[in-house]
């Protein structure tokens, strides 16, 4: 694979309880590029990325065997609280605290016990996240005051003000309609310039247009991983070929 | 013809037991107007001779026919914010390990027991206060606050077992029941992805829990304070059992005193003259919208989290 | 791991064990309530405690044999005055009303539900002991019957409310009319739950006290009929424990034990049942 790795994960298997959902996955994600994940529903592509910030183990069944890495450290073998403001994550839908936009933003930083003006750190990810035009005079305004899709801009935001060296997104636009999803979309490539992204999505369309990579997950198991733009006009295998032109899922 | 006459038949079977059932819902509507209607009409006497002043006398003489609620509002109160300043902690401590902390079995157990402890009656409360609590507080508690923080307003002065603080003990285990099962029920129906937005930040178990799920539930949480309040200041059996029956008003926490509904209690069955009844009777009516105000409150702050909790979600 | 997050995490750990504490402390109450009642009461649960009545004033012995039939004929009266307004009321509620009379209806309960004991004894008081001049087994029943009330209408209605709609549409497809519907069908299906929850409100005003103290008031013997004063267990227990003698705490305890004892085997009983959803129809 080109270009350094910020995460690795080497042959992962998980389960809850009994059953086994990933099958010895091995991939990477690639330092300041944007790693999509695809795969029918059911794939297990969420829960392979909720095992890079560790946020499986809020599951009690859950089980996880393997190694994943960050900047060639154990993440399992780290504390998880330190490793979660490393590896940051914004979820399916929006889900503001609720507290004031302002707060909201600054909840990180504060918890985190970070130095300096919490109001520059929070324009600034509030900027990052392109949502600073849009609240700077409503800063205090309750955070559910915003509409779905300025809620997840706002979520993002929240996320970039603990500046995480990975930021994970979940189906981010999953909830949103097409003009907040093409806004995200075109937010997420900016986002390489901050920090790595790895986004589970769906939507193939928009795996091809705002990835770099891309990895194609079928019950469980890592089918191929390739450069987005190789996966998607030659891909290696016949059952990456048959899910992108819509044969199944 | 035979099938319409059938049909009326049918439909005069359902009015009937329309009406009737309509006549037993009225009933509880009827029964409760005419609960206010009495509670009004029987203090007439004390309303006319003391008017707004019931509220401010210090004095309660049934030598002079001299009636004053201010001794027992006051009881009412200070031993219900005694209660509160125990049970809110410990009751909210209590809910957030239910709610966050144990696995759904323990927590189910847990609530279980704590059902159980509300099922206990009154007077059992006031009989463990009596014999338990009491004597606690004349060998433990008294000297391990009146010694060092004699010199507060609130520990000075002696104690002889009863008084405020050993109500407000009592009525505070009494109330912990509710504040527990509501506040349980409120946390666990935030929103999972709240917690875990606080985790995903980098924030410990305990920083998600206080700084996100709690403030999310707070609403909620304030409906069960509100409910065990209003418990509070009705209690009677317990608190009539170790206040001290002394309408007295002081500072102390150690002083015996009185409260609304122990003092109805212990003197309704002596009160000779119609004007005594009726104090009686119109203190009755104070503790009747006391606690109506206070569980309106309550419900609609219940009621207000759970809108809430489906607007959030859009 | 640097200094200050070390610190919260200890913070969290000694918060996070705070609360178990809590927890513990508040459910370790139960069992020394049973514990103390067991330990001061156990050996004074006897056969004189059952079937004697009490002795004079001052004098050791006796029992409270009148105040567990008294009880027991309070409970039964109230019963039959707050069941059936509450069961019936509840049918009106689910089955027959507009949603303006039903909030009217379930706020009134709900008015009558947080109504301090107490002053539900001076109304059953203004009510039944004013007019007739006396104390009575009546004046008790009538206070208790609407502490019943309340519970008993939102139970039914809720348990009437939960049965599936394929049951009542199956009865009414046959042609029943909507009372044969509601009373062959869908109360059969909720009686179970109805029931436990009528259970569950017999056992919360067993333990009342407060609205006895002036309307069944209280009675050193056996009470006869309705119309007199009767003693009950929750009065007695009240009475004992304030009063000056030894062997009257003694009882106390006793009959503090008999009647928790009671009314937890009741709630244990009843909310194993509800919980279980052995009272819940299937459609």
């Amino acid at each position: 694979m080109p270009g350094p790795m910020r995460m690795s994960i080497s042959k992962v298997n998980f389960y809850y309880g009994q059953k086994q959902i990933l099958f010895d996955v091995s991939m990477g994600i690639a330092d300041k590029r944007v790693t999509a994940l695809i795969g029918p529903s059911g794939c297990g592509k969420s829960t392979l990325l909720r095992t890079l910030n560790r946020m499986h183990e809020t599951v009690h069944s859950s089980r996880l065997e393997g190694e994943i890495l960050l900047d060639q450290q154990n993440i399992l073998a780290q504390d998880v609280t330190a490793l979660r403001r490393r590896v940051g994550m914004v979820f399916q839908r929006p889900n503001p605290f609720p507290k004031s936009i302002f707060e909201n933003v600054a909840y990180g930083p504060r918890v985190n016990g970070f130095k300096g003006s919490i109001g520059d750190i929070v324009e600034k990810s509030l900027r990052n996240a392109a949502l600073w035009e849009e609240v700077k005079d409503h800063l205090h305004k309750s955070a559910y005051e915003l509409s779905g899709g300025q809620q997840q801009r706002l979520c993002i935001a929240r996320a970039l003000a603990v500046d995480p060296e990975v930021l994970l997104l979940d189906e981010p636009c999953s909830a949103l309609d097409p003009i907040s999803t093409a806004k995200i979309e075109e937010l997420l490539v900016d986002l390489k310039n901050l920090t790595t992204v790895a986004i589970v999505t769906h939507n193939m369309q928009q795996a091809a247009r705002v990835s770099d990579f891309t990895a194609f997950l079928l019950t469980g198991q890592l089918i191929e991983f390739n450069p987005t733009p190789q996966l998607f006009t030659t891909p290696g295998d016949p059952r990456t070929e048959a899910y992108i032109t819509g044969r199944f899922g | 013809m035979g099938s319409r006459s059938f049909l009326s038949r049918l439909r005069e079977g359902d009015e009937i037991a329309r009406l009737i059932t309509l006549i037993f819902a009225a009933m509880v509507v009827l029964i409760t107007l005419l609960l206010v209607y009495e509670l009004w009409v029987n203090s007439t006497l004390a309303r006319h001779k003391f008017g707004l002043s019931f509220f401010v006398t210090r004095v309660w003489d049934p030598v002079t026919d001299e009636y004053g609620a201010l001794p027992f509002i006051y009881g009412t109160l200070v031993t219900s914010a005694v209660a509160l300043f125990l049970a809110v902690p410990l009751g909210i401590g209590a809910s957030i390990f239910l709610a966050e902390l144990a696995p759904p079995r323990i927590s189910d157990t847990l609530q279980f027991f704590i059902d159980l402890l509300a099922a206990v009656p009154s007077v059992i409360y006031g009989l463990l206060g009596i014999f338990i609590v009491v004597p606690l507080m004349r060998t433990v508690i008294y000297p391990a606050l009146n010694k060092p923080l004699g010199f507060l307003p609130i520990f000075k002065g002696p104690s002889y077992g009863v008084g405020f603080l050993t109500a407000g003990i009592v009525l505070a285990i009494m109330v912990i029941p509710y504040i527990i099962s509501v506040s349980r029920e409120v946390l666990l129906s935030v929103p999972r992805d709240q917690r875990e937005a606080a985790l995903a930040l980098g924030s410990t178990r305990w920083e998600s829990t206080w700084k996100v799920v709690v403030p999310f539930a707070k609403t909620g949480i304030m409906g069960s304070i509100f409910l065990a309040l209003a418990r509070a200041l009705g209690e009677t059996m317990a608190v009539t059992m170790v206040i001290g029956n002394t309408p007295t008003i002081s500072a102390s926490l150690f002083s015996p005193g009185d409260s609304i509904a122990s003092v109805i209690a212990n003197q309704f069955t002596e009160a000779t003259g119609d004007l005594y009844l009726q104090s009686l009777i119109g203190l009755g009516l104070v503790l009747f919208l006391l606690t109506f105000v206070i569980n309106g409150l309550a419900r609609l702050l219940i009621i207000v989290t759970t809108e809430k909790g489906s607007k959030v979600s859009n | 791991m640097n200094a200050r997050l070390r610190w919260r995490k200890l913070v969290s750990n000694f918060m996070l064990t705070m609360t178990g504490v809590c927890a513990f402390v508040c459910v370790s109450v139960l069992f020394l309530i049973l514990g103390y009642l067991l330990f001061n009461g156990g050996t004074s649960v006897n056969w004189n405690f059952f079937t004697k009545l009490p002795a004079p004033v001052g004098e050791v012995g006796g029992g409270m044999a009148n105040a567990i039939v008294g009880s027991a004929k309070l409970l039964l009266a109230a019963s039959l005055f707050g069941v059936p307004v509450g069961f019936l009321g509840g049918i009106y509620l689910a089955e027959f009303s507009g949603t303006a009379v039903a909030s009217v209806v379930r706020y009134a309960a709900d008015l009558l539900n947080g109504v301090p004991s107490i002053v539900i004894g001076i109304f059953a008081y203004s009510l039944v002991v004013l007019p007739f001049k006396h104390f009575s087994t009546f004046a008790g029943a009538f206070a208790l019957g609407l502490m019943m009330i309340p519970i008993t209408l939102r139970s039914t209605e809720e348990f009437l409310g939960a049965v599936p709609r394929m049951l009542r549409e199956g009865a009414m497809a046959l042609g029943a009319s909507k009372w044969k519907t509601i009373s062959t069908v869908i109360v059969p299906a909720a009686y179970r739950g109805i029931l436990t929850a009528i259970l569950l409100a017999l056992a919360r005003v067993a333990g009342e006290t407060a609205p006895l103290l002036f309307t069944a008031f209280g009675n050193r013997f056996w009470s006869n009929g309705w119309n007199n004063p009767t003693a009950s267990l929750p009065v007695m227990i009240f009475t004992y424990a304030v009063s000056p003698y030894e062997d009257w705490h003694r009882q106390a305890w006793a009959a503090g034990l008999v009647l928790l004892g009671l009314i937890l085997i009741i709630n244990i009983l009843a909310r194993t049942i509800l919980s279980r959803g052995i009272a819940v129809p299937r459609g």
